[in-house]
């Protein structure tokens, strides 16, 4: 266990690298924790899924256009998909879950598909699960990555604090928001944006399948045990960040990939959240 | 002026016409049941109303100082608000969205004007618990209490009794009656159930295949003498 410790302390002060993942996790799953409340609610919970799966197909179009700096194209892609999705609502004629499923899934075999056709690679398997499943990308994180993160977080993190109060409002209960004259459209709109932001972003840590929990667990975990919205998403936030280091100190010392332990990790708190959140709720009857 | 004027108003979804026809007006201080069959678009007047639903046709002209979005609002209760997180002053602060315009935080006038209306509401006790271990009476009252913050003049109530035992749904209407006879504040509430629209309300609109507005006692004549309302009202008239 102290060479453990040893290991890690080792890889945080030296290598950049490390630095860099830490940075970048903890904030992508401060980020995604706190509009994962609200999706989870919203009953959006798989939304993460399937834009993610958007964003999938959209980085295979960037590869098969040739381009070089693949971001815009794919931010711009997951949130039309986003405002689209989320409007949808209540009276659409295809219900909010059949409507990411079917996004979701459409635009994961697209992606494939254009993998196939135009790859050159001769791993495209091993390319697609890199793509699925984030593996190390996390640990090869370029500067300007890490900067473009930092930035798109602060962002998000200052949208959501400035519009937590109509994002309450319009979470639980649109009909009145909107009635006494909320704009809960535009809010739905800055949503939408802000997800597909998010999404985008952890990728990068994660990859796509594994985004859902990022987004779910720590709301979920919070629910179990907090009872006002503000403290749910105060604690969701804190959990995510505390689970993402757990996780990425795991994998880099024992060398597991970063996603999977991440997710493990988020896991292992729900169940804790679950068990704390029945002894409380008994205890207090 | 009426406060509220409804005039040759049809409504529907899409296109799709569920009524037609509808003329009534509301005046300051009036309590107005709307009553009906289940189906028969009751919910949907109210949403026309509040410009939740667009009109098929027809006007709705808003008079003597009451405008869109300062109207109070009790929805009909919905599925995803029975297990949200939430504490009942986060519920009742949310009715101050609306004052709030472009400012980010409430203020401390709103912040005051919600524990007044929790106050009013007898939830000063509860003001911490959790909206989804409150019985479903005190409930309905965080509910008003949040309609509330959001008007002066008009509160508009869907079914604010279903689903409530006897007792929870006499301290309703008296909670209701005390706001419409002491703060003047107009109410329009749908009903099903005829006999409590009949004891509180001045006027009253059926909807349906027939349409009625009126005062309650033009009402009360016409069921007598024709025993014109089908279905329900019928019955418990008979
Ligand atoms: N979102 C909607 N889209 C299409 N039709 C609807 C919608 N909501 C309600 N309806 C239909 O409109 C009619 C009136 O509904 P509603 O106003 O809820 O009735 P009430 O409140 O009087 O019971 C019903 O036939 C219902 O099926
Ligand atoms: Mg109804």
């Amino acid at each position: 266990m102290a060479d453990a410790f040893d290991k890690l302390y080792t890889y945080i002060t030296e290598y950049e690298f490390v630095q860099n993942a830490l940075i970048v996790g903890v904030l992508i799953a401060l980020c995604s924790s706190l509009l994962g409340v609200t999706l989870v609610l919203k009953r959006f919970s798989f939304i993460g899924d399937g834009l993610s799966h958007v964003a999938f197909g959209a980085m295979t179009i960037a590869a098969v256009l040739k381009l070089t700096n693949d971001m815009p194209l794919i931010l711009a892609i997951t949130m039309i998909s986003a405002v689209l999705l989320l409007r949808t609502g209540k009276n659409a004629k295809i219900k909010g879950d059949a409507a990411v499923a079917m996004i979701s899934v459409s635009a994961l075999a697209i992606g494939y598909l254009l993998m196939n056709i135009f790859s050159s690679s001769s791993n495209l398997s091993g390319d697609v699960c890199t793509t699925l499943f984030g593996s190390t990308s996390i640990l090869t994180l370029s500067s300007t990555e890490v900067w473009l993160c930092i930035g798109l977080s602060a962002v998000v993190i200052a949208v959501f604090v400035l519009f937590y109060n109509k994002v309450f409002s319009v979470t639980f209960d649109e009909d009145f928001a909107r009635a006494t004259g909320v704009k809960a459209s535009l809010y739905n709109l800055i949503l939408a944006v802000v997800i597909a932001v998010i999404i985008v972003l952890a990728m990068n840590l994660v990859g796509s399948l594994l985004i859902s929990a990022l987004v779910i667990f720590p709301a979920l975990s919070a629910m179990r045990v907090f009872k006002s919205f503000k403290s749910v998403t105060i604690c969701s936030g804190v959990l995510s960040v505390f689970c993402a280091l757990l996780g990425i100190c795991i994998a880099i010392v024992y060398g597991t990939p970063v996603g999977s332990t991440i997710v493990a990790v988020d896991m292992g708190a729900f169940a804790i959240f679950t068990i704390t959140g029945k002894f409380v709720g008994r205890s207090a009857k | 002026m009426a406060l509220l004027t409804c005039r040759d108003l049809c409504l529907g979804y899409e296109g799709k016409e569920i009524l037609h026809g509808l003329n009534f007006s509301v005046e300051q201080g009036d309590y107005l049941c709307i009553v009906g069959e289940n189906g028969s678009g009751k919910s949907t007047l109210m949403k026309t109303i509040l410009g939740l639903v667009p009109s098929l046709s027809g006007d709705i002209e808003f008079g003597d100082g009451l405008v869109k979005g300062k109207i109070g609002y009790l929805p009909q209760q919905t599925d995803v608000q029975r297990d949200f997180p939430a504490s009942v002053r986060e519920i009742v602060l949310s009715g101050c969205a609306s004052r709030m315009g472009l400012r980010p935080f409430y203020s401390k006038a709103d912040k005051q004007l919600a524990r007044e209306n929790i106050e009013k509401m007898g939830l000063t006790e509860l003001s911490k618990r959790c909206y989804r271990e409150l019985s479903g009476g005190q409930q309905q009252r965080v509910l008003l209490a949040r309609a509330l913050c959001a008007t002066e003049k008009a509160l508009l109530l869907d079914e604010p009794v279903s689903g409530l035992d006897p007792h929870a749904t006499e301290h309703m209407y008296e909670l209701v009656k005390k706001l419409n006879k002491q703060d003047g504040i107009t109410i329009i509430m749908i009903s099903h159930d005829l006999e409590a629209a009949l004891e509180y309300s001045t006027k009253v609109l059926h909807i349906g295949k027939n349409i009625f507005f009126g005062s309650k006692q033009e009402y009360l004549d016409r069921l007598d003498k024709t025993g014109f309302v089908s279905g329900k009202g019928g019955e418990s008239n008979g």
